[in-house]
């Protein structure tokens, strides 16, 4: 058996669940070659050869990567695919992109955000928004398989780099140009690889009530997310979203201020280590998952908090 | 141009999916079902691009039983202008979706085909993907915004740190995200003129599509429970039981 795993990295580094997934790669069996397709990404490839549990890198440097667009990712995933039984990819905005477009031209249906590996074949998946989980076996010949990073602990630094090999482009595909990114601005750290994340939900108010919740972030080192319904609100960009439409996080302490707790905003952090849930609604559903629960005025405990610390 | 839409039947959002006893399944009986929430907003995307004046027709597909009707007939008392169902009681994966859809799409020749980026109930987050590449064709998925400047799309995409500019060539299958739209209820005087419209009805043998799934469910179960927490008194136990307790802090 041999897995490909494809990096998502900004150029410089790999992003936070690529050393996840080689972990889950890894409970696959097989040698593990990771691909960094990108624009000026060597040192992404370099990071990558520290890894543990990696046999080898293919570096890929092409113009026509920048953005991980997916119809030329695709064609390049699968200019190497027939050497591998499984192509594994992070279940973030980028492997959700381009993977499917590869599973459908190896005719394979692929397996989507698993969060556990019983067998080569076999793999546990949340479905309907992680209230309920499938187990699945593959009868694919090349199994494409994307993954939940945060049910899988991050592999470590191995003990010699591996190899880093080049690859040679697959040609511009001409469908789709990327034309640039809007990056939301931020000191803080990623939602995704925080270790400790501060939410806010419609109990904040408004926007310039968030403040309060950043001023607790940033004595914590944490990073800020928020409901959905909080994001609807125009509180707070779309990407801080945590939940089954937003993002999948599982950091050590989750702290849910004013969030009543909709299933949707659960399925997105109920995988948190210790779950703090502060609201002033004593039947607030979020109270079911938190391991302390505080009923209060979050425009008294909050601040009371942060001065705490 | 003619735009293409899919609409999936799906246990409604809020009701609580129970696992069958002999965890093969989740129970659909006598559960209350509605339209895949993305669907709705890839058919009110492309009911606002006709009213804006850019789309002349729009035929709304869904796969599935036959009460995969009623689903159609909502897309249509919201503006769609016909139904087709592909009906079939076998369990579709992505892949065997994808391959009816591209079937369709050969026969109606859309240059633009919408979908939902993800559906509710086995959250797969493919189709539109996987159509795009059986097609040949570009896709821009995970969709906020979409401008259509002649032959070619220029579509705003929500990514995991913001938002990305892409401009795709068409045709082109783009996925609706949460952001692009809100939306509109249906009115009864359009859910009566709904049943007017046409609703085709086709068996995927008839298309030459082979749909057997690839993946067995070997079993379905209710995650773990977390176990009961504890109420503090105030910030001070709070932070306490942080530091001392959980040792998070």
């Amino acid at each position: 058996m041999a897995i490909l795993v494809i990096a998502e990295h900004d150029g410089k580094q790999l992003k936070p669940g690529v050393t996840n997934t080689v972990a889950a790669a890894a409970k696959m069996g097989g040698d593990i070659t990771v691909l960094v397709a990108g624009h000026q990404c060597s040192s992404a490839a370099q990071a990558a050869a520290k890894v543990a549990g990696v046999k080898k890198v293919l570096l890929c440097d092409a113009p026509h990567y920048t953005g991980g667009v997916a119809e030329n990712v695709a064609a390049l995933v699968l200019s190497v695919a027939e050497q591998y039984t499984h192509i594994v990819a992070p279940a973030t905005g980028f492997g959700k992109n381009f993977m499917p477009r590869v599973a459908a031209l190896l005719d394979a249906q692929q397996i989507s955000d698993i969060s556990a590996v019983e067998a080569p074949d076999t793999f546990v998946r949340p479905i309907y928004a992680g209230n309920v989980l499938a187990t699945v076996q593959s009868s694919d010949r090349i199994k494409v398989i994307t993954v939940r990073a945060t049910a899988f602990d991050a592999a470590g630094e191995g003990g010699s780099a591996a190899p880093v090999e080049n690859l040679a482009p697959a040609p511009d595909a001409g469908l789709a140009q990327f034309k640039g990114q809007e990056l939301s601005k931020s000191e803080r750290p990623e939602l995704t690889a925080a270790r400790i994340i501060v939410s806010g939900g419609r109990g904040m108010g408004s926007a310039e009530n968030f403040k309060i919740l950043e001023a607790l972030a940033d004595k914590l080192g944490a990073a800020v997310g928020a409901s959905r319904a909080a994001v609807d609100s125009g509180f707070v960009p779309n990407d801080y979203q945590v939940g089954q439409t937003g993002k999948i996080v599982a950091p050590e302490l989750y702290i849910a201020v004013g969030i009543s707790g909709a299933i949707q905003h659960l399925a997105g952090m109920k995988d948190s280590k210790v779950i703090v849930a502060i609201n002033k609604d004593s039947e607030a559903p979020i109270f079911a998952v938190a391991n302390y629960w505080l009923v209060e005025d979050l425009f008294k405990a909050v601040p009371e908090f942060t001065a705490e610390l | 141009m003619k735009v293409l839409v899919t609409v999936k039947r799906v246990i409604d959002p809020y009701v609580k999916v129970r696992v069958k006893s002999d965890g093969s399944g989740v129970e659909t009986a006598n559960v209350k079902m509605t339209m895949n929430p993305f669907c709705e907003i890839a058919v009110e995307q492309a009911i606002r691009m006709k009213e804006a004046g850019i789309v002349s027709e729009i035929v709304a597909v869904s796969i599935g039983a036959q009460q995969c009707q009623e689903t159609l007939r909502t897309a249509l008392a919201m503006g769609a202008d016909r139904g087709i169902l592909v009906e079939t009681g076998a369990e579709m994966q992505p892949l065997a979706v994808a391959k009816v859809l591209k079937a369709i799409v050969a026969k109606e020749q859309p240059k633009l085909v919408i979908v939902g980026k993800q559906a509710i109930d086995d959250d797969s987050n493919q189709t539109g993907q996987m159509l795009a590449a059986l097609l040949g064709w570009p896709q821009a998925a995970f969709a906020s915004g979409i401008a259509i400047n002649g032959e070619s799309a220029d579509v705003t995409r929500e990514i995991d740190g913001g938002l990305e500019k892409l401009t795709v060539k068409l045709p082109a299958v783009v996925t609706a995200d949460l952001r692009l739209n809100e939306p509109r209820y249906v009115t009864l005087p359009n859910i009566m003129k709904a049943k007017k419209k046409p609703l085709e009805v086709v068996k995927p043998d008839a298309l030459g599509v082979d749909v057997a799934p690839r993946l067995k469910t070997l079993k379905v179960q209710e995650p773990p429970q977390r176990g009961a927490g504890v109420k503090v008194a105030d910030v001070k136990e709070l932070v306490a039981k942080l530091k001392n307790e959980a040792r998070v802090i």
